[in-house]
């Protein structure tokens, strides 16, 4: 088990090399050199050259490049060129915001789902059945921040209920666990969770179907197990199946929260990320993207390594 | 909008009923599957209506999409003149909706299309020619799988610029990843099987084996698979221009009438919803067809 784990983090190395590569060549992609973007059209031509010595844009790129990984191994991910401040502070406290939505959005989706789609591979009727296949499907159809649009329409708009913008009160630094800030975090969940809530529902109905109808749920039938006994035979073995697409989803949720974080204000990496590209602040989102894809890379490393451990029949070599 | 890769059981797949279709061939059993299905019969109506009506615009008689009038800035609904209201410059919003199709679908669907194009035949490549070429390919997908695939989106056109080119070739690359990996998956499957080895101990040449036996095998899985795809191009090429990285306006973009129409949701909060009601449909026909096309295809992913 060790050994894979170990195994599986070797192999991630020339992937996040590669990653490397694409998130420092983002710089590179963009028109112009990323002096011009701060400084006047007309600034002097010695003042540009000091501030390409001063970030580095002087030096061929492969030296660019060994210079930029190093620095960013030790944990520095550079100066805003909009705020001067460190990236990595910028990131990490965005990071925060970004997460907690996350975790909230993720919790919701996922038990709904594994509820939703448990119901309906159990259920008799076809309306039960076609209901969930239609929540799904609408789950993965639906344009999720047009939904943000419509949710602050409803609520916050028409009956004034809820509000539609910030991570809390006016005068709010930050997250904190009471009511205030819950408020301000119920329609961005809500609108996170509609994409993993229509998959993971999708996946957990058609694997849980599946499992069903192997032999030896008739074999745990005829010993006289009651049904509750049963489901948990039942979901234990659909679990790996739904973790794996879980994980991805997890994942995805930190990707697809861009565009919710910038319909509600929400501080997170998505609305410093969206930001960045505006006042086009290119160490901020070379760093928002560098994060979000290294969390994204062992998050996918952790569902791959509990999907081992909770099923015994993968055997990985 | 997450991507997706389903894993695809090509031999399953393969095992086609020829009892019932035996004299009519594989694609003729596949239309007549198709003619049989209500939904995907409606969807396909609903989306040729959009498609069509987005192409003959012009001829359509509607009023200008592009002129503004700042005397009647956003009339509700049912106006005389503007049946679904005007927008926040005063331009009519029905004329934008159906023009705005024309980019929003071609957004859409042309991504797909060059990733197809593109990373079908690596995928292709890969799975038949195995060893080390496999192995270069797919680790350099992987490394695009390593980022969730709104972000990589938006990373790249942020980091271009907007404008359609730029939105074209970072969705373009979005999708490249996840339909080599289905069509590699389909060949190596393929590759396996005794008629491809039949045909290779008769004399007959890489291409030529690539061409009659395995493209006519895995074809349908990877349309499939990229049929999928579509909704999630929309969705997303909207979700560009909403944020700003996509179309530039004046041009009437779905994406983009969602995002300017966010500063009149106190106003008119219907009509500020209303792009967003065309993506909504477009996508859950595409996704509904491209599962009806599944089950007529008879492709298990």
């Amino acid at each position: 088990m060790l050994l894979y784990a170990l195994r599986r983090l070797l192999y991630l190395v020339p992937v996040a090399f590669g990653v490397s590569l694409l998130v420092f060549a983002l710089v590179h992609l963009a028109p112009g050199d990323p002096i011009s973007a701060i400084v006047p059209p007309d600034a002097p031509k010695e003042v540009v050259d000091k501030l390409k010595e001063y970030y580095g844009f002087d030096k061929p790129l492969p030296v660019q490049y060994f210079r930029w990984l190093t620095v960013t191994l030790t944990g520095d991910l550079g100066t805003s060129i909009g705020t001067g401040r460190p990236v990595a502070t910028e990131v990490a406290s965005a990071f925060g915001n970004t997460i907690i939505l996350a975790i909230a959005a993720t919790i919701f989706a996922f038990s709904l789902a594994v509820f939703l789609g448990t119901s309906a591979a159990y259920a008799k009727s076809r309306i039960v059945d076609r209901l969930v296949t239609m929540i799904s499907l609408m789950g993965v159809s639906v344009p999720h921040f047009w939904l943000a649009i419509v949710l602050v329409i409803i609520f916050s708009v028409e009956m004034g209920v809820l509000p539609p913008m910030g991570i809390g009160p006016e005068n709010s630094t930050g997250w904190r666990p009471d009511w205030a800030h819950f408020k301000h975090m119920i329609l961005p969940t809500i609108a996170l969770s509609v994409i993993p809530l229509g998959v993971v529902t999708r996946t957990v109905r058609s694997t849980v179907k599946e499992t069903l109808s192997m032999e030896f749920v008739t074999a745990l039938q005829a010993k006289g197990l009651r049904d509750d006994q049963i489901l948990r035979h039942v979901l234990k073995n659909a679990a790996p199946t739904c973790l794996a697409v879980m994980g991805l989803q997890a994942g995805n949720l930190i990707g697809g929260s861009i565009l919710i974080e910038t319909v509600f204000a929400w501080p997170g990496t998505g609305f410093l990320l969206n930001s960045a590209i505006f006042r086009r602040d290119l160490p901020i989102l070379q760093g928002t993207t560098l994060v979000l894809a290294g969390f994204f890379m062992l998050l996918n490393l952790t569902v791959d390594i509990i999907q081992t451990m909770v099923d015994p029949r993968i055997k990985r070599g | 909008m997450a991507i997706q890769s389903p894993t695809v059981d090509i031999a399953a797949a393969m095992v086609r009923p020829t009892a019932a279709s035996a004299s009519r061939g594989y694609w003729p059993s596949v239309g007549r599957r198709l003619r049989r299905d209500p939904v995907t019969l409606i969807c396909a109506g609903v989306l040729l209506l959009v498609v069509l009506s987005s192409i003959v615009a012009p001829l359509l008689g509607l009023a200008d999409p592009y002129k503004t009038s700042m005397i009647r800035r956003l009339y509700p609904l049912g106006s005389p003149n503007h049946l679904l209201g005007t927008d926040e410059l005063g331009r009519d919003m029905f004329a934008r909706l159906i023009y705005g199709g024309r980019l929003s679908l071609f957004m859409g669907v042309m991504p797909v299309l060059c990733a197809l194009l593109i990373g079908g035949s690596l995928g292709i490549t890969a799975g038949f020619v195995g060893g080390k070429i496999n192995m270069a390919i797919m680790r350099v997908m992987d490394v695009f799988y390593a980022f969730p695939s709104v972000l990589l989106a938006i990373s790249l056109s942020g980091a271009m610029g907007a404008g359609t080119e730029n939105t074209l070739l970072s969705l373009t690359l979005v999708f490249i990843p996840p339909i080599c990996r289905v069509s590699e998956s389909v060949t190596t499957q393929v590759r396996g099987f005794d008629f491809v080895d039949a045909a290779r101990a008769s004399g007959a040449s890489a291409l030529t084996i690539v061409r009659v036996h395995v493209l006519g095998n895995v074809l349908g899985p990877i349309l499939v698979y990229a049929t999928s795809l579509i909704s999630v191009a929309i969705i997303l090429a909207a979700g560009l221009s909403f944020l700003g990285l996509g179309v530039k306006p004046p041009e009437p973009e779905w994406g983009l009438m969602l995002n300017t129409l966010r500063q009149a949701i106190y106003v008119n909060p219907v009509l500020a919803a209303l792009p967003g009601v065309m993506i909504f449909t477009t996508s859950i026909c595409f996704n509904l067809m491209s599962d009806g096309l599944r089950a007529a295809m008879d492709v298990k992913a």
